[in-house]
């Protein structure tokens, strides 16, 4: 992956002064009294509206509808609204200060969506069916003798490239289709670490596969 | 040869992609240049190139755009 020097890829950020609005926002959160609260208040209405559309938006990956829909969006901004009044410090005028505050709110969706999958999850962590592997992917060769061979060998990669973590890590993910942030939940770890386990095994699966005539190669990706 | 192009597509890996961390930092800062101009992917292609190939980050990419670009119903 890009290294660290180079700050999301691109353009490095000066912060500028806040807009009027954003300079509001913080100026009344970090006051006292009846102003704080109710600007308190009027974050918590604003993160509550964002939560309820944004699990309305991904209630198909939630399979649960009505006031347990609710209660999830009510859980998540009542979570962002603490990481919000915890990190106001951190908040440079990079943004409008309600779109970095609105983030925290997507984010606590996702994490307790991946959270709620291991109510009822469709296969166990440790199932490991490789015939279930065109389904994950998308459509194998058409000729079954080609795609056992391709299959085949990228199983001899799984088990002969990988660490043992990156190879509970592939198979929970593309064999048993676990969501990653599901994964983050089980494995006691963040997303950003379960992506990078699952960069570096596609770069060494690839690197197999091209040394094996399977794929065409390319350059990968620095770690 | 490259007989399974989705299992092609699956293992390719951008040099670029910055990973979750840096594009989770900057995502409301890439989401309002995204709001106001497509375009603007350009200036960050690491998180471009990591909301193209990890599907939680991109998933909260697209709820912050939509909460950016409409009222809140």
């Amino acid at each position: 992956m890009a290294s660290a020097d180079h700050p999301a890829g691109g353009t490095a950020i000066t912060p500028p002064p806040l807009d009027p609005v954003s300079a509001e926002w913080v100026r009344t959160l970090t006051g006292l009294g009846a102003e704080r609260d109710a600007a308190l208040g009027r974050l918590h209405e604003l993160l509550l509206r964002i939560a309820r559309r944004e699990t309305r938006r991904r209630s198909e990956q939630l399979q649960i509808t009505g006031p347990e829909l609710d209660d999830l969006a009510y859980q998540a901004a009542a979570d962002a609204m603490l990481a919000v009044i915890g990190k106001l410090g951190q908040f440079r005028g990079e943004s409008q200060f309600t779109t970095w505050a609105y983030k925290f709110v997507i984010f606590e969706v996702s994490a307790k969506i991946g959270r709620h999958f291991w109510r009822s999850p469709s296969v166990p962590m440790n199932a490991e069916d490789w015939d279930r592997l065109p389904d994950r992917l998308g459509p194998a060769p058409a000729r079954e003798s080609e795609w056992r061979e391709l299959a085949g060998a990228l199983r001899r990669a799984v088990d002969e490239e990988l660490t043992q973590r990156q190879r509970q890590v592939f198979v929970a993910i593309v064999l048993n289709g676990i969501p990653l942030d599901a994964l983050v939940t089980e494995l006691g770890t963040t997303r950003g670490a379960i992506y990078k386990t699952m960069f570096d095994a596609r770069r060494k699966l690839r690197a197999a596969l091209a040394a094996n005539g399977y794929l065409d190669d390319d350059t990968p990706g620095r770690a | 040869m490259n007989d399974w192009p989705a299992l092609d597509r699956f293992l390719r890996t951008d040099p670029r992609d910055v990973g979750c961390a840096e594009a989770m930092e900057l995502l409301h800062v890439y989401v309002e240049l995204i709001a106001e101009d497509a375009a603007a992917a350009r200036r960050y292609p690491g998180i471009a190139a990591h909301l193209q190939a990890c599907g939680p980050c991109s998933e909260d990419f697209d709820g912050l755009l939509a909460a950016v670009r409409g009222p809140a119903g």
